[in-house]
């Protein structure tokens, strides 16, 4: 079986550390805190950066809502995204993308912006998620504006084979349901809603008892 | 048994939201909790013999008096960063009853004078941390979260922090990491998070299923909850059974029930009859079980003395059709994914076991291997900041020494199939060597 599951940046090469593999610029000047005043920040952009420091003591706990603000501003964590991150929280872009780079669901490059993770772990590969995964990929991985990865466990073993499609959880998903969630997908539509977890009962009989 | 404290009106339309739960009797306890002296309300928590449901088994109230006494700033931290493949209990808890979470964290928050909460969700559960949001939010409305709460002069805030997925932030000191912003790494311990946790301060870090269960506790007494239950695993536990049963899904038994009547009876066992080849006890990082072991009673003193452990309480049921193979390749990929890289033993060997399984996929492995394997879980094991390693060190151990002979007769059809298919290559391919053509 094809490895079908995308590395992650902090895989790349198969260190965890970005760029280990590149030797240091000597010449380049040392980072620096981008100037907050003459950094250009999107007004909600701010907004929503400054709402995460407000939750926290110390700022730098703001870190992973930025790169949520970021991502949901840009699609994805592009430089200058960080960089006028790193100027509202008055920190170095780099110590912004260490963080991003550590997490699996901050996106370092550009793609599609409906998310479609397909659990690939081991229960629900007992139940044909690397199947579900490839026909998925089949359906939607020309589609530029949909990000097909597979991901590990989502949390939601008891509806498996299961996908999180941006972060609405569905399953069991069967193979002949494909093309028919992949339509959904592509036009924005309520994903397979009858499959929806969050309208599952509980499956303990004594709940139902009552 | 009957016994349904956690799950009790869980289906029931709108427990969400604070009208229904209150009407249902919620946030009493809490009220009540509050009247208390903070010695009580531990010795109370300590009684219950509540044990930590996110994987350690560690007693709550035991961790709970470590905290020290003083004015300095306490925190408490709820770990919802539910990873562990298989488990998927405390998604169902915030989903349909957050109020009864939020009531626990209180309470544990009162119990030791922490002031700052955090609950700290996985990314992922998107749907789960908004509805969670939301019952935040009509708490502090109401005045649950905030100053003087019922009057008692006792002042507590809650925020809500989204993970952005990495496994290894369920880890506490991991997850205290990534609260702080930075990469979720694992910190040396001691010190131990009750002495020096989040922004350095004292900090309790306890699982949902462990806080969910705190109301419960004190409606009951610690004589109550400790009734249900066996010695030493006291109270109801939520499982999670998934894999290959008929109806997976999350059931609350008392500890103590046997765990053929979990799989067989409540999750119906496999499809179509097939045998059960083997189980996971407590999440895809325990020692795997067997169908011999069927008839082990699921608490955690029995299912150590069965070689496993309870982990977080979720059962994976793998059935005879399926590969083991397969089943530790997905293992040693998840794991050799998802560690942080900080301990060598872990990085590494995670990383080569991963490997190796993939040999035996592709047809380039000995049996040889399976040594090597078998001693790199070893050196793995006990080595590291954390468990990560342990965790992918132990499933895979256990496969290896209970299904050594599957493992052998899969590498040698496919090195016998590997051969075949290079055989034929080179068969096919036209040979041609200078100057004299076939």
């Amino acid at each position: 079986m094809a490895d079908v599951q995308r590395h992650v940046a902090r895989f790349t090469n198969d260190s965890r550390i970005p760029g280990w593999d590149r030797a240091a610029d000597l010449d380049k000047e040392p980072a620096v805190v981008p100037d907050a005043a003459t950094t250009e920040v999107p007004a909600e952009l701010r907004a929503a950066i400054e709402d995460g420091m407000r939750r926290f003591p110390i700022g730098d706990s703001a870190f992973i809502p930025a790169l949520y603000a970021v991502q949901e501003h840009y699609g994805w964590c592009p430089p200058e995204g960080i960089e006028q991150a790193a100027a509202v929280l008055g920190r170095t872009p780099a110590a912004l993308t260490a963080v991003a780079t550590f997490y699996d669901m901050f996106e370092m490059e550009q793609l599609g912006r409906k998310s479609v993770y397909v659990c690939t772990n081991i229960s629900c590969s007992l139940c044909g998620a690397d199947e579900l995964l490839e026909a998925l990929e089949g359906e939607l991985g020309e589609d530029p504006d949909v990000n097909v990865r597979g991901f590990e466990c989502l949390g939601a073993c008891d509806i498996a084979p299961m996908a999180s499609v941006n972060g609405i959880y569905v399953g069991p998903i069967g193979l002949s349901e494909v093309p028919e969630l992949a339509r959904q997908i592509r036009q924005g539509d309520d994903p397979l809603p009858a499959r929806q977890l969050v309208k599952r009962p509980s499956a303990d009989p004594k709940v139902a008892e009552k | 048994m009957t016994d349904t404290l956690l799950f009790t009106n869980i289906d029931e339309p709108g427990l969400n939201t604070i009208d229904v739960y209150e009407a249902r009797g919620g946030y009493k306890q809490l009220e009540r909790a509050l009247k208390m002296k903070r010695e009580d309300l531990i010795t109370e928590l300590s009684g219950s013999g509540l044990r930590g449901r996110g994987g350690a088994g560690f007693p709550m109230g035991k961790k709970a008096s470590f905290i020290p006494k003083g004015d300095m700033q306490k925190y408490v931290v709820c770990n919802a960063d539910e990873s562990e493949p298989g488990t998927f209990k405390d998604r169902e808890l915030i989903q349909k009853n957050p109020h009864q979470l939020i009531e626990g964290v209180i309470i544990a928050a009162f119990a030791v004078d922490a002031t700052i909460t955090y609950i700290y969700i996985r990314g992922e559960y998107e749907q789960q941390a908004d509805i969670l949001d939301a019952a935040i939010a009509e708490a502090r409305e109401r005045g649950i979260l905030g100053e003087n709460i019922f009057g008692s002069g006792f002042n507590v805030q809650l925020e809500l922090a989204r993970g952005a997925g990495a496994y290894i932030c369920g880890e506490e000191t991991g997850l205290l990491d990534s609260l702080e912003g930075k990469r979720g790494n694992p910190r040396l311990k001691p010190p131990f998070p009750a002495n020096e946790g989040l922004f350095n301060g004292p900090t309790l870090i306890n699982n949902v299923e462990t806080l969910s269960a705190i109301p419960s506790i004190i409606e009951l007494g610690a004589e109550g909850y400790a009734a249900i239950g066996v010695k030493d695993s006291a109270g109801t536990k939520l499982i999670s059974v998934s894999g290959n049963v008929e109806r997976p899904g999350n059931y609350e038994v008392a500890l103590g029930t046997s765990s053929r009547e979990i799989i067989y009876g409540l999750a119906g066992g496999p499809v179509d009859g097939r045998k059960i080849k083997c189980w996971f006890p407590g999440g895809s990082s325990t020692p795997v079980l067997t169908a011999d072991d069927l008839d082990v009673d699921f608490d955690y003193d029995s299912l150590e003395a069965a070689g496993s452990m309870l982990g977080s309480g979720a059962i994976i049921v793998v059935d005879e059709t399926q590969s083991v193979v397969e089943l530790a390749y997905k293992l040693a990929k998840f794991y050799s994914h998802e560690s942080c890289g900080k301990c060598t033993p872990c990085r590494e060997g995670t990383r080569w076991t991963f490997h190796m399984v993939e040999r035996i996929k592709e047809g380039t492995a000995t049996p040889m291997d399976l040594d090597i394997m078998a001693a790199v879980q070893e050196q793995i094991t006990g080595h590291c900041l954390c468990v990560l390693g342990d965790a992918m060190a132990m499933p895979i151990g256990s496969l290896i020494a209970k299904f050594r002979d599957e493992f052998e007769s899969e590498i040698e059809a496919n090195r016998n199939e590997r051969e075949r298919k290079l055989a034929a290559e080179f068969a096919a391919a036209e040979v041609e060597i200078e100057g004299i053509s076939a």
